[in-house]
């Protein structure tokens, strides 16, 4: 017996890493972070500019980075949710078993692409095509990286979904067709409404990924931290900033200090996402 | 199943947008395929690359990932099957249990980037590995271990409860239960997932940007503790880094190929096995 109560062990220390890594994961961010609060102080993290190498005055102010992800994530919600939503639906309701079958593992190969593959194609294919279509100076912009992250969300948002949508009760269905509905009539008005809950956590999770994405909005975004709102201008995101410029830093620096309170950032709110998305499935029946 | 006008325009409009999807999926295939293919070659991946990877092939790079992704396997997968089988045959609803899945949950939704700098701080120098294949594949394994752990223990879940119950009734103990009557029967789900995992770490450049990859090593690796060449992390420096850029767009479409190739070769290895599988079991 005492080689199943070991076995029993080996199993649950194995478990346990999950909420180790998690811990170690935050210790360690805030330790290389921390530095920072105490000089130059977290007031420093307000302000409206960065320029983390300067010869006159350094600044670490990582708001313009913060609006440089929120346009980025904003508009690529803006097309992924009517497309992924549309998608969905047509998987769910509208497609023959046999097509149904095809479209689902396609979607999942977008998935799998290597999001510096997509960056790669949106550098030299996406990035002229905006260039020459809106008359810019370069392709490189905040609607670039925004179209490609919604190739990147586009398979999350749908999948989730879809299950959210195929997890309504069929009586639903039955009810309102008894009732005299039409099909499209039943899909937008008892279905899509049943379902709501399930695709706001699936569009919540697509926009923790959209945030957190790298290597895609690093190729095409340009890359200059302005202020701005223009979905038109080069803005740099939270994550390529990191990805950028912490191969250059001298590792203890304010610079490198800083760059792991933008991951702390990105830590907070993509946690924050998850949570919620998760207590909006949980709460109403909908975790498988 | 009779439809006005009105709503046939409609679901005409939905079915618009779903097939626009597939296409611009299918285009960016036949793009990187179409330009990439005429650069490829036997000498493109059994060659060393030449002039900072103007010229040249990437073999390297392709030794690189793959030793990066032999020692993710070795790392998160008996931790992550092991962590599975503990959710799945041992653990009781209680708030440890709640616990161990808000972990995973969290580890999941971590961006990638966040992940390289954990392993900056943690593997490269808290644990002083420097940049190495250590430290970047122990990241990777961070980082892929909630998705084997999800597929796996959803693998084990599917075997029929009668299993256990009847090698429990003949005198087995759980272990012996969970060796001979669960892991076998759950062992194509468990593969399938692990090879998704592994697709996801071959392509990520995040985070073996910051603990790992070399800009141009044109050699092969000696140790664990060697700084290598990865193949996304090329793929970054020919596109955004290199000089003469346009000069060496076809080597780039080729080495994206390379990547398309490994990954989608791995998610249709994954397939397969899944498809191969359903039909030997069927419960």
């Amino acid at each position: 017996m005492w080689k199943d109560k070991a076995m029993r062990l080996l199993m649950l220390s194995a478990a346990s890493t999950s909420i180790f890594l998690v811990a170690l994961i935050f210790i360690f961010l805030v330790k290389e972070a921390a530095p920072f609060a105490l000089k130059p102080g977290l007031d420093a993290l307000f302000d409206r500019q960065w320029i983390p190498v300067s010869f006159v005055q350094e600044r670490y102010g990582i708001l313009p980075l913060v609006t440089g992800s929120a346009l980025v994530t904003g508009l690529s919600m803006l097309f992924t949710i009517p497309l992924s939503v549309l998608g969905a639906i047509y998987i769910a309701e509208i497609a023959s078993p046999v097509e149904r079958e095809i479209l689902k593992p396609f979607i999942e190969l977008l998935a799998s692409i290597p999001s510096v593959v997509l960056g790669f194609f949106g550098l030299v294919v996406l990035a002229p095509l905006i260039k020459s279509l809106f008359g810019l100076g370069t392709g490189l912009s905040a609607l670039t990286g925004a179209l490609l992250l919604t190739l990147m969300a586009i398979p999350t948002v749908i999948t989730l979904s879809e299950d959210a949508i195929m997890s309504v009760p069929r009586a639903y269905k039955d009810a309102s067709r008894a009732l005299g509905a039409s099909d499209l009539q039943t899909i937008f008005q008892v279905i899509i409404p049943a379902a709501l809950p399930g695709i706001i956590a699936a569009i919540m999770l697509g926009v923790g990924r959209v945030v957190g994405e790298t290597m895609a909005v690093l190729m095409v975004t340009g890359n200059s931290a302005l202020m701005t709102w223009s979905p038109l201008a080069p803005v740099r995101t939270m994550t390529a900033t990191i990805a950028a410029e912490m191969g250059e830093v001298s590792f203890g620096s304010l610079h490198y200090q800083a760059l792991f309170w933008i991951g702390l950032v990105l830590l907070a709110v993509t946690f924050l996402l998850n949570i919620i998305a998760q207590r909006v499935l949980v709460r109403y029946g909908m975790m498988k | 199943m009779r439809r006005q006008r009105s709503e046939q325009i409609i679901y005409l409009l939905i079915r618009l947008v779903m097939y626009s999807i597939v296409l611009v999926i299918g285009y960016i295939l036949f793009d990187i395929i179409r330009n990439g293919l005429p650069a490829l070659s036997w000498e493109f991946v059994s060659e060393y690359p030449r002039k900072s990877g103007a010229e040249g092939g990437i073999l390297p790079a392709i030794v690189g990932t793959m030793s990066l992704l032999v020692g993710t396997i070795i790392v998160a997968l008996p931790l992550g099957i092991c962590s599975a089988i503990y959710l799945s045959e041992y653990a009781e609803q209680n708030r440890f249990t709640a616990m161990i899945r808000l972990a995973i949950i969290t580890l999941a939704g971590v961006p990638s980037i966040v992940y390289g700098l954990f392993g900056l701080g943690l593997f490269v120098l808290f644990l002083n590995f420097g940049t190495s294949i250590l430290a970047g594949s122990l990241t990777l394994a961070c980082m892929i271990l909630p998705t084997i752990i999800v597929s796996s223990e959803e693998a084990l879940r599917a075997v029929p409860r009668g299993y256990r119950d009847a090698s429990l009734a003949l005198g087995a103990t759980k272990w012996e239960t969970i060796r001979t009557n669960v892991l076998p029967y759950s062992l194509s789900g468990i593969i399938t997932g692990s090879i998704l995992g592994i697709g996801r770490a071959a392509g990520e450049t995040a985070p073996i940007l910051l603990t790992v990859a070399a800009f141009y090593l044109p050699r092969l690796p000696n140790s664990i503790f060697d700084q290598v060449m990865a193949l996304p992390y090329h793929l970054y420096i020919l596109a955004t880094q290199h000089p003469e850029a346009d000069k060496v767009l076809p080597l780039q479409y080729a080495t994206a190929l390379v990547l398309l190739l490994l990954v989608l070769g791995l998610s249709l290895g994954a397939i397969i096995i899944r498809i191969h599988f359903r039909k030997k079991y069927r419960w």
